[in-house]
């Protein structure tokens, strides 16, 4: 277990540091952003000086190796445009999406291993075969069509919620909170449900397939046999096994949740890091691209460590060995 | 000299009996059948675009701004043209621009598919049939390409980059080439123990020959059910990175940079801008996902009665 976890945290240090060389070279070698924070008719003096103040007047491998030294001591730089920390302006911004994200995970797994169980248990019915149709619908509808047409169906035709923005938020615990303003999940409900949709189609999947592989297992004939109530042998049985897979898949999901906001995100004109994403890619703020992605990366290898151990913890089957590897 | 030898070595590919039974298999259902002839017709309607298009959309001396923001069904100030979908901000026929938009959307989607495909498939072969540390190697970068979503690797390759059509198409293969590698590789492990692999060598064929003379058709059934899958996956993502601005240019204008268009003036009521080529954008989608599935089933050995 102590080695399991040992050997994981070297592997995420060796993709961070990977990564963080790919990044760099990458988001270094392209654009100037003198071009952008300059004054056009500055002259070259003045130009010289900032790019001096800025360290980018230096060697790559230089920029690098200073870049490489503060990111240890968790400085990513400053954001050329805001002059801020770039980690600080993607923290700020960090718990709308978070919120954001948690609340499409809820309603993907609320809503999807009921449906899912219901399909399983009636393959042949028609309500079986419409979520099973619905969720191929949800798996190739692309994320961003869905909301628009989220957005005129509910706001521009119905006019029942806000069309965009995040609305009124209240403090709790140091972080602004949609959910726990007054009328925050009108702000909130339809932009999660964007996200969560293709989610939705992968956890009313996984749990269909799961249920009918367990009902034709053993132990729930056997607990059949025993006369056990129905609501006993789903409830407990069959759904206790199908939470396998449907944990490890929702768990390393998680990350592309947050990647794909960045599409929920600029449609719904949602205050979070993936607008704040788009933003600086669009003016070149290279530190605030750089620290976004290794933030990123680091969430994604912390998620896939932590579903890993919630594997170990549901199927004792399972052993961390030091051997095995992904 | 070892031509006719190996033709009868590596005769265990489809032959012509075989396709004709795989045919046969797929027509056995009809919505499959449907979204075939769907996916037929689209092709041909991007293809034949210029001369079935009521207008050329980016021929600026075509467009009247007196048309601007028609409704389905109007027709020309000048009583010439019937806008069945109306037109855009600018007095655009929507059915010309949809045409033209599905155009550059298929031909984006099927050549980075392409592209990834051969890229993938030749890295997946050479670390299957090579093994050790190529493999290794191989392999390590196909996971941490893997760990990471399409769009984000996307997105990060057009924000370096810059916009345009080359840019994008290298943007897909990048964040697509590591399922064709997987799966090429995984089969090559299964086929290059075989027989039919040790006999090619013993009769001293040389190492690209065996790989992609023998060794490849029979790593293909996998392949083509992934690649069919990956081109609608392709065009849903290039119509993501262009609705957000990352993607196409807006001289070529696809799928996703018209919705992104018309989404101004969907607050509007004006919905025909971005629902239309969004419906366009489905019906590709849909239909390609179709023929996949079925593709899926009748190529899957373990489904197939024996």
């Amino acid at each position: 277990m102590t080695l399991f976890l040992l050997r994981r945290l070297l592997q995420t240090a060796q993709v961070l540091f990977i990564m963080s060389l790919l990044v760099f070279v990458g988001v270094y070698a392209v654009g100037n952003p003198l071009d952008m924070l300059v004054d056009p008719q500055a002259t070259a003096a003045d130009t010289a000086r900032v790019a001096a103040a800025l360290g980018l007047d230096q060697p790559l491998w230089v920029q690098y190796w200073r870049f490489l030294g503060n990111a240890l001591q968790g400085d990513l730089g400053n954001s050329f445009l805001h002059g801020t920390p770039a980690l600080q302006l993607i923290v700020q911004r960090l718990p709308a999406t978070l919120e954001l994200a948690v609340s499409a995970l809820l309603i993907a797994v609320l809503l999807g291993i009921p449906l899912g169980l219901w399909a399983g248990l009636r393959p042949d019915s028609f309500g079986g075969r419409t979520i099973m149709a619905g969720s191929i619908l949800g798996f190739s509808l692309p994320t961003f069509w869905v909301g628009l047409m989220l957005i005129m169906v509910f706001s521009v035709h119905l006019g029942w919620l806000p069309s965009g923005g995040r609305g009124p938020t209240r403090e709790f615990l140091g972080l602004e909170w949609s959910l726990l303003a007054p009328g925050g999940w009108r702000y909130l409900l339809l932009p999660a449900l964007n996200l969560a949709l293709f989610k939705l189609a992968l956890v009313i999947r996984l749990t269909q397939s799961g249920t009918r592989e367990a009902l034709l297992q053993d132990y729930v004939r056997f607990a059949r046999a025993k006369g056990l109530p129905p609501h006993r042998v789903v409830g407990v049985h069959v759904l206790k096994n199908i939470m396998i897979p449907v944990v490890t898949v929702v768990g390393l999901e998680f990350g592309t949740l947050i990647a794909f906001s960045v599409v929920t995100e600029s449609i719904f004109a949602w205050p979070g890091i993936g607008k704040l994403l788009l933003d600086s890619i669009n003016q070149l703020d290279r530190p605030v691209v750089v620290a976004y992605l290794l933030l990123i990366v680091f969430i994604y290898t912390l998620i896939s460590l932590v579903v890993d151990l919630l594997y170990a913890a549901l199927d004792p089957r399972v052993r961390l060995a030091g051997g095995q590897t992904a | 000299m070892t031509a006719s030898a190996s033709s009868a070595i590596s005769a265990s590919h489809p032959s012509a009996g075989g396709w004709r039974t795989l045919i046969r298999a797929y027509a056995t259902s009809p919505l499959a059948l449907a979204g075939l002839v769907l996916l037929l017709v689209i092709v041909t309607a991007a293809l034949a675009a210029p001369w079935i298009a009521p207008q050329d959309p980016y021929d600026l001396s075509q467009l009247d701004i007196m048309d601007s923001r028609l409704p389905p069904g109007s027709t020309s100030a000048d009583g010439s043209l019937h806008y069945l979908l109306g037109t855009d901000g600018q007095g655009r026929d929507m059915l010309s621009a949809i045409l033209y938009g599905l155009r550059i959307s298929v031909a984006v989607g099927f050549s980075a598919t392409l592209l990834a495909l051969a890229l993938g498939m030749s890295l997946g072969l050479v670390a299957g049939y090579a093994g050790g540390r190529i493999d290794a190697f191989v392999m390590r970068a196909v996971d941490i390409q893997m760990s990471f979503p399409a769009i984000l690797t996307a997105m990060i390759l057009l924000a370096l980059f810059g916009q345009g059509t080359d840019k994008i198409v290298i943007a897909l293969v990048a964040s697509q080439w590591a399922y064709y590698a997987r799966t090429t590789r995984s089969a090559a492990l299964v086929e290059g123990r075989r027989e039919y692999i040790e006999a090619a060598r013993l009769l001293g064929l040389s190492t690209p020959r065996i790989l992609f003379r023998h060794l490849l058709p029979n790593c293909l059934p996998p392949l083509i059910v992934v690649a069919a899958l990956q081109v609608a996956a392709a065009i849903a993502l290039e119509a993501t990175l262009s609705f957000l601005g990352l993607g196409l240019p807006v001289t070529e204008p696809s799928l996703g940079l018209l919705i992104s268009n018309g989404f101004q003036y969907l607050y509007s009521g004006r919905y025909w801008m971005s629902v239309f080529p969004g419906v366009a954008l489905l019906l590709t989608i849909v239909a390609l996902n179709l023929v996949a599935d079925r593709l899926r089933e009748i190529l899957n050995p373990r489904l197939q009665p024996q």
